[in-house]
């Protein structure tokens, strides 16, 4: 009863001691946001209302003034008071006033993009790690057959090559000369948008070659790490007892090689999906995605300060969520770090 | 009756130009319930001979020749669907660090678990947990230790426990890979004492290898003698330590205190073990020997019985000398 009661608490000592680090991380991410366009030279906010004149060509309202100000610095007042009001605007998910897309929320656009992200991306980033994985364990399970002294030089030769460039010959192969699919976009904009058979249909159609890419691309990169640690793990002695106990090769190979392999390759995983808000800028810019990562591309080509802050902090924020997610599912996979804390 | 019957075994490391011959021509005979001893420096093969005999070596390590009865079965060229199913059930193995040998992300009861229920496949979870407590409770264990992990136990209790999972099968060989090196010297006594006491309750024979032949002639009821992969000396615990016969086992005896009786002078052996891939011709022992005498460095020696035990040294003579 002892033992249990202390595992327990050690447990949510664990956790309460990551779960302040991310707070604080957070917290940081947050008030670096605030200081950044604060510290840059000249005052950020007035040029932001200028080029928002200049673009609608009418004057700026009271209301979008006061929220430029607060989240871009307003040079009357102090800090402290600064502070507040960015947080206040924070709080009610206010990101500013994009000075692109004039007068549309910032906010509006980034949750407009986010679902196309997540799906491409985020699907894409689960099946290249679930593929690179199974077949790094098959690999370096029987490191040497001929399906790993094909595979293994393949997929560090696939690595080598430059994404933008497998993308756009994917391109310019499939969507120009065959014409097997679209050029660009996520969907088919005569479609009226909604969950209907035909929309979903074009949505498949317009995001197929991109999530190719991806995955081709990005799968490879998992297989090499898996490979290389299962290798290292089927000379253990754990892997050898099982064999001695005469489990089926299969359980051997998953449930006590590819169980321990897989450890570091999970790390690099969370982070992956921590980076999938970011989007994949360049699939996005090369296939016209309307993404986050599109998003992004225009905010800095157009220099749309707002756009760009609101975008940051999202990031920021995604990747410190996935990073607690991967600690705490760490624990959940790997008794020992428990022990550790 | 025998449980195992190795004739000529030889195993061979396939790597560079020539082949490193790690275990060379091995015999010996296991009875039911009965405790062999192999003792040997490092590099005299005795591990290459464990991972043989369980069938568990890997490339480039290869068994060239030789036969390995089990039950009038021979392992060697059986097809791996039946091998696995004598293993654990027959033929169980704890290896040197039980550290290591336990996967570290599985609950030491599921480790039980997964092999009782590999091997009975009407065992429910219930009953094959219930059954893993009782076998670490076998061991002095507490039942409720079947939920830990590997590294929630101590070094003693991880190799206790390795020892009862190799028992879970009921298995009736049970090959013992230097099992109490990773532990100190008040826990080895224990779990040497556990040991026997195991195998006079459930009569598994057992084959234990280790460096060290003062636990040998504690624990063996014959112990067989490595040197540069082949079995020198084999005989009973006894005679073997009050009537050592090749120099080498004289050599070993004489290089630790003795257990009971007055202390002796204790001398070593001078030189290090033969490198493998180079054996010096003959007696591979010829470069170390205190006796050795013309002919010693041209002909290898062949195993002659005398009287309780057999020994290969020219000091022996029988008509069937190697060149």
């Amino acid at each position: 009863m002892l033992t249990v009661l202390t595992v327990l608490t050690v447990r949510w000592a664990f956790l309460a001691r990551r779960l302040g680090f991310y707070l604080a991380a957070a917290a940081a991410a947050i008030g670096l946001n605030f200081l950044l366009p604060r510290l840059m030279p000249g005052d950020p906010s007035s040029a932001i209302v200028e080029e928002l004149e200049r673009v609608s060509g009418q004057q700026v309202p009271a209301e979008t003034l006061l929220s430029i100000r607060a989240i871009f610095g307003n040079p009357h007042a102090n800090l402290a008071q600064q502070f507040a009001d960015y947080l206040r605007q924070l709080s009610h998910g206010d990101l500013g006033v994009s000075v692109v897309n004039f007068p549309v929320p910032v906010a509006d656009l980034v949750w407009q993009a986010l679902p196309w992200t997540l799906l491409l991306v985020g699907t894409t980033t689960v099946t290249a790690f679930a593929i690179g994985t199974l077949l790094g364990v098959v690999a370096g399970w029987k490191a040497g057959s001929r399906l790993d002294a094909i595979l293994t030089p393949f997929t560090t030769f696939l690595s080598s090559v430059p994404y933008f460039w497998v993308a756009l010959l994917a391109l310019w192969v499939f969507g120009f000369v065959l014409g097997w699919t679209p050029l660009s976009g996520g969907y088919d904009a005569d479609l009226p948008q909604g969950f209907s058979l035909a929309y979903a249909g074009s949505v498949l159609h317009h995001g197929v070659l991109p999530a190719a890419t991806i995955v081709f691309s990005a799968f490879g990169g998992w297989l090499l790490g898996m490979r290389n640690m299962t290798v290292t793990t089927v000379r253990e002695d754990y892997v050898l007892l099982a064999q001695a106990k005469g489990l089926s090769p299969r359980r051997v190979m998953f449930r006590y090689a590819a169980r321990n392999a897989m450890l570091p390759s999970f790390t690099g995983f969370a982070m992956a999906l921590g980076g999938v808000v970011g989007g994949a800028l360049l699939t996005e810019i090369v296939f016209s995605y309307p993404g986050i990562g599109y998003l992004l591309y225009e905010a800095l080509q157009k220099r749309d300060y707002p756009m760009m802050q609101g975008v940051f902090l999202l990031i920021t924020l995604a990747v410190l969520l996935a990073n607690l997610v991967a600690d705490l599912a760490y624990v959940l996979l790997d008794p020992r770090i428990r022990a550790r804390g | 009756m025998s449980v195992l019957t190795v004739e000529g075994l030889t195993v061979e490391y396939v790597t560079g130009d020539r082949p490193v011959r790690a275990c060379d021509d091995v015999s010996f005979e296991l009875r039911r319930g009965e405790i062999l001893g192999v003792a040997g420096e490092s590099g005299s093969g005795k591990s290459t001979l464990i991972t043989a005999l369980t069938r568990l070596q890997r490339p480039p390590a290869v068994t060239t020749a030789g036969r390995i009865e089990f039950h009038g079965t021979d392992l060697v060229g059986l097809a791996p669907d039946q091998l696995r199913k004598l293993r654990w059930t027959s033929l169980a193995i704890v290896l040197q660090s039980a550290m290591d040998a336990l996967n570290p992300v599985m609950r030491v009861g599921a480790q039980f678990v997964d092999v009782l229920r590999t091997h009975d496949k009407t065992l429910n979870s219930k009953a094959a947990w219930a059954r893993a407590a009782e076998l670490l409770g076998m061991v002095g264990i507490s039942a409720d230790r079947v939920r830990a992990y590997p590294h929630e136990l101590s070094g003693g209790m991880r190799q206790r426990a390795s020892i009862a999972l190799a028992l879970a099968c009921g298995p009736e060989l049970v090959v013992m890979d230097e099992p109490t090196t990773a532990v100190d010297v008040v826990m080895q006594r224990q779990i040497l004492a556990q040991v026997l006491r195991l195998r006079k309750e459930l009569g598994f024979a057992v084959v234990f290898v280790t460096h060290d032949l003062s636990l040998l002639l504690e624990l063996a009821d014959r112990i067989a003698i490595m040197y540069g992969g082949r079995i020198v000396e084999i005989g009973t615990a006894e005679s073997l330590y009050t009537k050592p016969r090749h120099p080498y086992t004289r050599g070993l005896r004489d290089s630790f205190p003795p257990l009971r009786s007055e202390l002796r002078t204790l001398t070593g052996i001078p030189g290090s073990p033969p490198d493998l891939r180079d054996p010096p011709p003959g007696c591979a022992f010829h470069p170390r020997c205190p006796d050795r005498f013309d002919g010693c460095d041209q002909q290898r020696p062949g195993l002659v019985t005398i009287e309780d035990h057999a020994v290969a040294c020219r000091l022996y003579p029988s008509g069937d000398d190697q060149s």
